[in-house]
């Protein structure tokens, strides 16, 4: 086999897994990307029915109520709009009202949004990026920890 | 005033570094050696500097003084001593000083041992350990201050976030930035050589050991971090495709390809260039991974609250490196030979089919933790990236990466013959094929793909083992002959199959733990019985407690089996007094099977408990896999081969790094 032959061989198996993992990357992009969005944009209902999606927000103060089992309903509020959610299993330590939160699920044609999953954080000043920015988006005032998570030097450290 | 000593030393370090920067590579440009004999003592003062300042902050924590801002944030005087160390570096300052302590310990190391590399290479290279020390100093004197005083000095501490309280994650940091700094030898290896405008085998021979180093602590500091996750948080789950788990595997990935394409690189002079991207590479995705820890960019289950000013000096500090060292290779790379001829089958090409697997691989993470940023910026949206698309683009991948990877040492450098390869792997198939007739018998339940996977695990294992037996010429020659031949074969070829067998170990405990795990979400009231995975669980209540710093809530378990008491697990909910937050702790009953994993949630009005119990087949392979890579890669730093031809030193500079 000739030097330039042999080139061919390794460019042709190069650009057959490069196209392979292209492939991979849009058809897992179609399936998998879930969106995020506040219950303001909910009330805006631009949001196709039965599609998964991220709900973020604060847990409204006084509304989580705890049903039979390990079921649990609660109000995630931008202070603008609330959605009432609903989850099934066990909530992350950090998971408090008056927090940030971060829920996975399907809104069902009620405005009851079905959550599978809620986010857990390490850090109890932490409030998930997305949060924070549509927060503030909205205009809704958040105290010093909040806009700044850095600023009130909470504990910080590498997993 | 030690902690200004400390502040001092590391301003003194800056400047040092800076001059290691200069002075050396003007010496090496213009040939003259006692400019470039400024590197080694330079190099060895910078590490005394940075030590100096390491421990004066480390001296703070133990002695809990609070008038120092750091200490003051992140430690509290009831802490465990352990703690107290370990949370020098479990905060954002700390953990920097840490990162540029390691950085200057392999600089020192190149000093020290590098003595018969090239006068005009070792100049190059500590330049450029300089320059990254420069960096890193600067950013934590401007931006990451740990020396900073309080007045007047608070009573007490906030103290360090309870779950990171943990013997396992209180080595997971220093072992990651092993890793991730380790890679910057590699770094500057590549750029010494683009400057000089060539490499040799000798050149890989001197970057393989410092990679093989950085592997290692890599793959224990991401198994480590793994292992903490999977018992610390209370969730199940091992890996969760995050971006800060990615941030740490990508390194891994390309470090991966690098120790393989290094070996074409010192045997054969092939694939040079190539070689030198990667370390280029597998650089700057260690600093991406600082940077995306380390800015907060990204929504990450394991994020911390981060300042964003940081990030962007971390952002700058990359986008100068991995950009300078990519337009460096774009104007140079033409300048390095290129070196052997290899047939497509031959071992040079297997290894190059792990190279293309392996950095496409890392590529599909890249992209699919960086695409919610890129989406973000360019439409506003914001969205996330879960563990299906890695599972659907990553799997894929490794799949024909595991296939061949038995393959690849049993085939002759520059051209192999593939089907006497697979003759030799009848064996191996046989055992893979029993292994997927096992599991489809055994199992009624999970994906028709599970028992196949399976197969691939033991078929990767399988191989392994037979890699040192066939060299051995197990079935050609008489049995005593092998056990000669076998005592005779250099310590790399152990190492690399014990790091082959590792991953599939690994392999076959993810499959399992991911294809057959059994999960129950249940109230239970105390009396409460349950079966879970063959166990049977009684649920004894709850009792309080109180550990040195935190109070806990402790419920019991008796587990049984056919009637026969087995263990009591003890999943608590623990409530930290400084700072005040909640951490679970959960029960787990190793067994041969696999886990029993049981986690103590929230009471409920009617007197019960949320409790969430799994059971995780085999899962332990996954993490016992992670060590013998470890090991083997250990075993393999140990041989002879990678010391004799280079330079006599290498040995010496391998222990005493090991020993660190």
């Amino acid at each position: 086999m000739t030097r330039k032959q042999r080139r061919g061989v390794l460019i042709g198996s190069a650009v057959a897994v490069l196209s392979l993992a292209a492939v991979l990357v849009l058809f897992a992009f179609r399936e998998s990307i879930v969106f995020f969005h506040t219950p303001s944009d909910i009330a805006g209902s631009k949001i196709p029915e039965g599609t998964r999606f991220r709900l973020g927000g604060l847990v409204e103060a006084g509304s989580v109520k705890r049903g039979d089992g390990v079921k649990v309903a609660f109000t995630v509020t931008d202070t603008l709009k609330s959605v009432p959610v609903t989850y099934e299993g066990v909530l992350p330590d950090l998971f408090r009202e008056g927090q940030g939160v971060v829920t996975e699920g399907i809104l069902t044609p009620s405005g009851v949004f079905i959550a599978d999953s809620v986010l857990a954080k390490h850090d109890e000043n932490y409030m998930p990026p997305e949060v924070a920015k549509a927060l503030k988006a909205k205009g809704v005032k958040l105290g010093a920890s909040a806009e700044h998570p850095g600023s009130t030097t909470p504990p910080q450290g590498q997993p | 005033m030690i902690i200004e000593l400390g502040h001092f030393a590391l301003i003194l370090a800056l400047l040092v570094a800076g001059v290691q920067m200069v002075v050396p590579f003007w010496g090496a440009r213009v040939r003259d050696g006692r400019l470039m004999a400024v590197a080694e003592p330079a190099a060895i003062c910078q590490l005394l500097l940075i030590l100096t300042a390491f421990l004066s902050l480390m001296h703070a924590y133990v002695t809990s003084d609070f008038s120092v801002a750091n200490v003051y944030e992140n430690s509290h005087s009831t802490k465990p001593l352990i703690y107290k160390i370990a949370g020098v570096w479990g905060n954002h300052e700390g953990s920097m000083v840490l990162w540029v302590l390691i950085l200057a310990i392999f600089g020192a190391a190149v000093a020290l041992f590098g003595t018969n590399l090239p006068a005009t290479l070792r100049a190059n290279v500590l330049a450029v350990q300089g320059s990254i020390a420069v960096a890193f100093c600067l950013f934590i004197l401007l931006s990451s201050n740990p020396f900073a005083r309080l007045s007047p000095a608070p009573f007490d501490g906030k103290g360090l976030n309870p779950i990171l309280q943990d013997p396992a994650l209180a080595f997971h940091p220093p072992l990651l930035y092993m890793g991730y700094v380790g890679f910057s030898m590699a770094f500057s290896f590549a750029i010494a050589a683009l400057i000089e405008g060539r490499t040799d085998a000798a050149w890989a021979r001197w970057v393989r050991p410092w990679t093989l180093l950085a592997w290692m602590c890599l793959t224990i500091g991401i198994a480590m971090g793994s292992w903490w996750a999977y018992y610390e948080l209370g969730w199940g789950g091992w890996w969760f495709w995050d971006p800060v788990e990615n941030a740490s595997f990508m390194p891994w990935l390309a470090g991966t390809a690098l120790l393989h394409s290094a070996l074409v690189m010192e045997k054969r002079e092939a694939l040079k260039v190539w070689t030198v991207l990667l370390a280029i590479l597998a650089f700057s995705l260690s600093l991406l991974g600082t940077f995306l820890v380390r800015s907060g960019v990204l929504s990450s289950v394991h994020a911390f609250a981060v300042d964003p000013a940081r990030g962007m000096f971390v952002l700058a500090i990359m986008v100068l490196f991995t950009g300078g060292g990519l337009a460096l290779f774009a104007a140079r790379a033409g300048t390095l030979r290129q070196g052997g001829i290899f047939a497509p089958v031959s071992r040079e090409g297997s290894l190059v089919l792990n190279n293309i697997l392996l950095t496409t691989s890392a590529a599909t993470v890249l992209i699919g933790t960086l695409y919610p940023l890129f989406l973000e910026g360019v439409t506003g949206e914001k969205i996330s990236v879960g563990p299906p698309f890695f599972n659907g683009t990553f799997g894929p991948l490794m799949l024909p990466l595991l296939l061949a990877m038995p393959f690849g040492p049993l085939l002759a450098w520059k051209r192999g013959d593939a089907g006497a390869a697979m003759q030799k792997l009848y064996p191996a198939l046989a055992a893979a094929a029993v292994a997927l007739i096992v599991t489809v018998a055994m199992t009624v339940r999970g994906p028709w793909l599970a028992p196949l996977g399976l197969a691939l695990g033991v078929w990767v294992m399988a191989g392994a083992i037979s890699d040192p037996l066939l060299r051995a010429r197990l079935g050609s020659v008489p049995l005593d002959e092998v056990r000669r031949r076998l005592s005779n074969l250099p310590r790399a070829a152990y190492g690399g199959a014990l790091a082959h067998f590792g991953i599939g170990l690994m392999v076959t405990g993810i499959v399992a733990t991911s294809a057959y795990q059994t999960e129950r979400i249940v109230v239970m009231k105390p009396g409460a019985q349950i079966d879970v995975a063959g166990f049977d669980l009684k649920f004894g209540g709850v009792v309080p407690s109180k550990g040195p710093n935190y109070a806990e809530q402790i419920g019991t378990f008796e587990v049984t089996r056919g009637g026969a008491p087995v263990t009591t697990l003890l999943p608590a909910k623990r409530l930290y007094d400084a700072p005040p937050q909640p951490t679970t702790e959960a029960g787990i009953l190793n067994s041969w099977r696999g886990d029993l994993y049981v986690v103590l949630g929230d009471p409920q009005p009617d007197g019960g408990f949320a409790v969430r119990l799994y059971f995780n087949p085999l899962v332990r392979f996954i993490w016992i896999g992670a060590l013998i890579m470890f090991i083997g890669g250990g075993i393999s730093l140990s041989d002879r081969r990678l010391r004799v031809g280079a330079p006599a030193s290498a040995r010496r500079s391998n222990a005493a790094v090991a020993a660190e």
